[in-house]
């Protein structure tokens, strides 16, 4: 009997739920848009040859194998390997093959080209890693079997290209020799496998191709030593750098001999400075790049070098293509202003071009950084060609008869940072008609809708509908709507690019390459940090526009100098930026706004030196008349300390800056570094809203949250449980949460799992905390939750009190008061691993909350927050069941249908970030990784709002029926009482 | 003589498990052992009495020192934490019957503490983060804004979070409210009333696992499919029904005030009802 009533009561709760957040069909791509980006492009190879659909081979730093549409750049298809997994070499054997090298040469596979379907997969095994080296020799065949010739871990490996088996492999490591290069010989079936050992000696294995036995081992001293990297010019002869980077050393080889012939770079060029080779592979000629020059260098027969051109270093170089008997080109780039000059040269003929083409590039693509050419036979016969170049801004483009063909803007493959930006309002001048389409549309459109919803309309008018409603203009628009589901996304990517995308349909208002992170002399490796809202204008809504604030950093280590940028929100100009100013550390937006409504913000240092922005002296008022109620913390995760810090007085400095303060420690809080280890540190987000500060329980009693905007969540583990999940035993591992109040430093909760590991993943929100990790006694991933209340505030709960006004409710909450807390806490298990988690967040946070879970399988999962309630009991009473509570099960269901993603995946997914909209039941969720992906979500359903496919047609059509039917009654009625009248 | 002694050793042995109600049962039990052996309680009933006890088996008496700072002043030593040390015969060890002796404030101490007040400035303390070998890897730091210590005399709470002899963080401060903005008030008495409090790890709560609920959990939800299709229904089409109704609820008004022989205005009314249930139904009936 009992049984039966869980089973009814699941019953009526799982109906409640699901339809919560399911999708009909044809509601796909109504309010949610998904693209599909690849990274920037490593390597690319053409399939152009026969095949009727040209395609394009590309391997990016996302770890993304794709192929794409040579016409219009669009994805054939495309495959995204582990994080771990990145392509080191892609390349075609057999003419129907993608084969990829991968994981520092360890893992060989092959792809079919047409549909991208993984035909085999090999793992190479070896002794040490080393440079990765491939090489699909064409005439090899050992037994009828093509050979792919692999140089991965130290040993030699061949392996058939049919089915992957490894055929023979020679372990070349083993003396210390690392190879540089595979040479293969077509003549006799020779590979030689160059290399260095150490810094001085050169090493050449003569190995045959058919059964990787060692023919013959070489090796030659020289005694300037070698910078490490090696090209090969021709065939037999090699070029390499001595260890002073000042001679170019060409070296012959031959089966009997190595010989050295040295040439200094100075007496190439009246240049000096350290010379680096460039690794385009042009037959017969090398380049080296001396400070801010290239010398194309040609290598003659008789090993002697030439100059044969000196061009500025923003040139970039192609490899050489063969395109017809022995005929080889090259392609150049230089940039010429708005425009980028492209040559293809012959290989064996400098001074004359093949083809000079001009085309008009955006500024904003910055500088070309990589380009691969193809050859075409052209309608005259004659032969063309065509570029794919990789811009500093990590886009990719194809250029053709000296037009852009097509552009990826793949930089939004690699967001770092996203924030939002409200839209422009809807002034007078601007009529709204002019978008909108005109009444007669409007009720032909709706009619078309009524005809969908009575099942009366064609495939066509269903098409139709589909089509009207996936272009409403009303999405789209570039006004604020009153909803609040229109707003600019605001993105950072790695490239130093910021996007602005517009949330209803997904695509690119502006972009702008910040010149604050492209590559100087002053800023070697710049890099992108965050993206913070600078100044949001409400009072000034209708004539300032909003902007955002860009962080970034000039190099890898926290103590590089700093860089700021501000952009304009609607137009994407930079207002203001500050280049190699202090090192950021942290930054901190203030509560306090200027008369502009620009935010203070304070950015700590390396040296633990607060920076106020923006610096001007209203700015600096507002911040020493809040200056004693200024806290922070920071975190050192090697360390295993938490410290707590405030403001203490302007900076003494030989030169005076009033926008610098030294601060002072307050707190600290350090973990015994044999034990504990900090894995995971969560805040709550500063925008979140709490409504009710209260929670009414079952039995009439109510329980006080404690609502605290300075929660910090740590997760420690055990230093010896932070590799990989199962290397360590249950007993050697365990898991510690704490919050910790980050004003004070008080510890207000903690708590052990025992014979739990890492990975933690949390989310803080309004009084609770949920956190994802895996159990290593139960063998599974569980997720915990705490929930924390105020019990200082728990007497207030007497009526009589209240009446006489005897509470404390009024009073202001004080982080130095000490807290009175109780907590809650459940644990369950879930089935998959996670990769991030994030919590909707509405308006005002009345509507409940789901959490965000990006599984495994890169999809978003909504889950709601009543699952995770730590007084879900085996058997509710009565009055819990009312409250809402669920009998408790052990693990957490996964239901299919509350994938907020649907079927769609966000590949590589990163981050999940949640913004509210207006209307109080709708959240907005832009999930991004390699792809992007934008929906909007109500947690408790639209109860606000009609849904977007309700028909006001058929509404008006029945007002109208019915105000006839009351007439015709009427009418009717009226007659018979006159005829009764009359009777 | 002897009876008070006895007295105070009642009150004592009464008085720590109180003091430590915030550590496990485990633990508890052990401590009303030690309470038992009476030469341990005795020295430590006066809190300014300091003595080193002689090692008795797997315990031992440690010590360290509280040190406090007025504003950004150094640290000077404070006052003396001592507590006994209990070896585990699995190797750990814990720190029991925590008991704090503080100096006397000096007469500088006093001005400075002052002049704290005077500014709402930040009084600090500090003690080492592990208790056998000090200051361990760092100090743990722990301030209170000066203002919220004095009530009538000097009141302090600390709440000492240990795993093992390492100490993790101090919860400093008073019980008082004391919310910004801070009065300035100087305390009647200058002599501190400290309260400790030692607080180790809690365990987290096991994982319910029950294998046979697991099972109708699913037939829950196996099951859920036709319950939201009827929901649904009513939801999308309550405004065509509702009208729907109050036509049919008119013409049955109308038949009513109408005599039997003259039916001619209802046929209009009819072939609408039969149409009701026809809309189109949710997308998974097509």
């Amino acid at each position: 009997m009992a049984i039966l009533r869980v089973l009814t009561s699941l019953l009526l709760l799982f109906s409640s739920f699901n339809f919560s957040h399911s999708l009909y069909e044809d509601q796909v791509g109504l309010m949610d848009w998904h693209q599909q980006y690849i990274g920037k492009v490593k390597q690319a190879v053409f399939q152009t040859q026969k095949a009727g659909r040209k395609r394009v081979i590309v391997s990016t730093d996302e770890n993304v194998v794709a192929s794409l549409d040579l016409r219009r750049g669009e994805i054939f298809w495309r495959k995204v390997l582990g994080a771990k997994d990145s392509v080191d070499e892609i390349a075609l054997a057999l003419g129907k093959y993608v084969i990829t090298l991968s994981s520092e040469g360890s893992v060989l596979r092959a792809w079919n080209l047409p549909d991208g379907l993984m035909v085999w997969e090999s793992f190479l095994t070896g002794s040490e890693s080393s440079k990765p080296l491939l090489l699909v020799p064409e005439t090899l065949k050992v037994d009828k079997d093509s050979v792919i010739l692999v140089y991965g871990c130290g040993s030699l490996h061949a392996i058939s290209s049919i089915d992957g088996e490894v055929l023979w492999s020679k372990d070349l490591a083993t003396e210390g020799i690392l190879v540089q290069q595979l040479i293969y010989n077509d003549e006799n079936d020779f590979v030689y496998a160059v290399g260095f050992d150490g810094v001085s000696k050169f090493h050449l294995y003569q190995i045959n191709a058919k059964n990787g036995e060692l023919l013959k081992h070489n090796s030659a001293a020289y005694p300037g030593g070698f910078s490490g990297e090696m090209l090969l010019v021709t065939k037999d002869r090699l070029v390499t750098l001595d260890s002073s980077r000042s001679t170019v050393v060409a070296i012959e080889i031959s089966e009997e001999k190595i010989v050295f012939e040295p040439t200094q770079v100075s007496d190439l060029q009246d240049v000096s400075g350290t010379a680096v080779l460039l690794p385009a592979k042009l037959a017969g000629i090398f380049a080296v790049k001396v400070n801010t020059v290239i010398l194309f260098v040609k290598v003659t027969n008789f090993g002697k070098l030439e100059l044969v051109d000196k061009l500025d270093h923003t040139v970039a170089v192609s490899d050489a293509l063969s395109f017809s008997e022995g005929q080889q080109a090259f392609a150049l780039v230089q940039h010429e202003g708005s425009k980028i000059d492209l040559t293809i040269k012959l290989n064996n003929d400098w001074s004359s071009n093949l083809l000079k083409e001009s085309i008009n590039m955006d500024q904003d693509r910055g500088v070309v950084q990589k380009m691969f050419i193809n050859n075409y036979i052209r309608t005259d016969r004659s032969y063309g060609f065509r570029a794919l170049l990789v811009m500093e801004d990590h886009s990719l483009l194809l250029v053709q008869q000296g037009e852009i063909v097509w552009s990826r803007e793949d930089s939004l493959a690699s967001v770092i940072d996203v924030t939002t930006s409200e839209l422009p309002v809807e002034k007078d001048g601007v009529s709204v008609a002019k978008v909108e389409h005109s009444l007669f549309d409007w009720l032909q459109g709706h009619l078309l809708k009524l005809k969908g919803t009575l099942m009366l309309a064609t495939p066509d008018e269903v098409v139709a509908i589909q089509k009207m409603r996936l272009q409403s203009s009303e999405k789209s628009k570039m006004t604020r709507d009153h909803n609040g589901f229109r707003k600019l996304l605001i993105v950072l990517t790695r490239a130093g690019k910021v996007f602005a995308l517009h949330t209803g349909d997904g695509r690119i208002i502006w972009s702008q390459l910040l010149h604050t992170l492209r590559k100087t002399g002053s800023c070697e490796s710049p890099s992108g940090l965050k993206l913070l809202q600078w100044q949001v204008p409400h009072h000034h809504a209708m004539d300032e526009n909003p902007s955002v604030l860009v962080t970034g950093r000039c190099g890898v280590t926290s103590d590089s100098p700093g860089v700021l940028s501000i952009v304009d929100a609607y137009s994407g100009k930079e207002v203001n930026s500050f280049s190699s100013i202090h090192s950021i550390v942290q930054v901190i937006p203030l509560p306090y706004t200027d008369s502009k409504e620009r935010r203070l913000h304070l950015l700590i240092d390396d040296v633990k030196r607060a920076h106020l922005y923006p610096q001007t002296s209203e700015a600096v008022e507002i911040f020493k008349s809040e200056f004693t109620n200024i806290y922070w913390y920071s975190v050192e995760e090697n360390n295993g300390i938490l410290r707590g810090h405030a403001v203490k007085s302007n900076c003494i400095l030989d030169v005076a800056d009033e926008y610098c303060f030294e601060t002072r420690d307050l707190w600290s809080v350090v973990f015994p570094s044999e034990s504990e280890k900090i894995i995971t540190t969560v805040t709550r987000k500063l925008n979140e809203v709490v409504h009710t500060q209260a929670k009414v329980i079952a039995d009439e009693d109510v329980m006080f949250k404690y609502i605290s905007k300075n929660i910090l969540f740590v997760a420690t583990v055990s230093p010896k449980a932070t590799g990989e999940i199962g290397s360590v035993t249950p007993e050697e591992s365990s898991l510690v949460v704490y919050l910790i109040d980050t004003i004070t430093g008080r510890i207000l909760h903690r708590m052990t799992h025992h014979g739990s590991q890492g990975p933690v993943h949390a989310v803080l929100s309004e009084n609770w905390v949920v956190y994802h990790y895996f159990n290593l006694r139960a063998h599974r991933y569980e997720m915990s939750v705490i929930e924390i209340y105020d019990q200082s505030r728990a007497d207030n709960k007497d009526v009589l009190k209240l009446v006489f006004g005897k509470h404390n409710l009024t009073s202001p909450i004080s982080s130095y008061s000490r807290p009175d807390v109780v907590t809650k806490s459940q644990s369950y298990f879930f089935t998959h691993s996670v990769k991030t988690i994030a919590v909707t967040s509405t308006a005002k946070g009345i509507t409940s909350r789901q959490l965000l879970v990006g599984t495994i399988g890169d999809q978003v999962l909504a889950l709601d927050k009543r699952f995770l309630d730590p007084r879900r009991s085996l058997n509710p009473t009565a009055a819990e069941k009312e409250e809402g509570i669920i009998p408790l099960t052990d693990s957490l269901p996964i239901l299919p249908q509350s994938y907020v993603t649907h079927a769609l995946k966000v590949e590589n997914l990163r981050g999940i970030e949640v913004i509210p909209a207006k209307l109080e039941s709708t959240t907005l969720i832009f999930a991004y990784g390699v792809d992007l992906f934008f929906t909007r979500l109500a947690p408790s359903r639209t109860y606000d709002s009609l849904t977007e496919d309700f028909s006001y047609a058929l509404l008006l059509i029945t007002i109208v029926a019915l105000v006839v039917a009351i007439f015709v009654t009427w009418i009717l009625s009226e007659r018979k009482e006159l005829q009764e009248k009359w009777r | 003589m002897k009876s008070l002694t006895l007295l105070l050793l009642l009150v004592f042995s009464l008085s720590i498990p109180n003091s430590l109600s915030f550590q496990s049962d485990e633990l508890l039990i052990e401590d009303e052992e030690f309470v038992k052996s009476p030469d341990l309680s005795r020295p430590s009933i006066s809190p300014l009495t300091r003595k080193t006890v002689s090692d008795s088996g797997s315990d031992s008496k440690v010590q360290f020192v509280l040190e406090h700072a007025f504003g950004d002043s150094e640290f000077t030593p404070a006052g003396t934490f001592s507590a006994r040390l209990k070896t585990w015969s699995h190797g750990g060890q814990t720190l029991t019957k925590l008991r704090f002796s503080r100096k006397d404030l000096s007469r500088e101490d006093k001005e400075s503490f002052k002049t704290l007040l005077e500014g709402d400035d930040f009084y600090r303390i500090r003690v080492p983060s592990n208790v056998i070998s000090p200051p361990g890897r760092d100090y743990i730091i722990s301030s209170v804004k000066a203002r919220c210590l004095p009530q009538t005399g000097l009141d302090e709470h600390f709440v000492i979070h240990m795993d093992g002899v390492n100490i993790l963080g101090v919860n400093y401060g008073s019980l008082a409210v004391c919310q910004y903005p801070r009065q300035y008030k100087l305390p009647s008495k200058w002599a501190f009333t400290s309260h400790t409090v030692l607080k180790s790890t809690e365990q987290a709560p096991r994982t319910p696992a029950f294998s046979e609920d697991i099972g109708s959990t699913e037939i829950g939800g196996e099951d859920e499919g036709v319950k939201p299709l009827e929901r649904s229904f009513w939801a999308k089409y309550w405004m065509y029904l509702i009208p729907l109704g109050l036509i049919v609820m008119n013409a049955v008004t109308q038949a009513m005030n109408m005599p039997e022989e003259q039916a001619g205005g209802q046929p209009a009314s009819q072939p609408q009802q039969v149409n009701g249930p026809l809309p189109r139904g949710p997308g998974s009936r097509r």
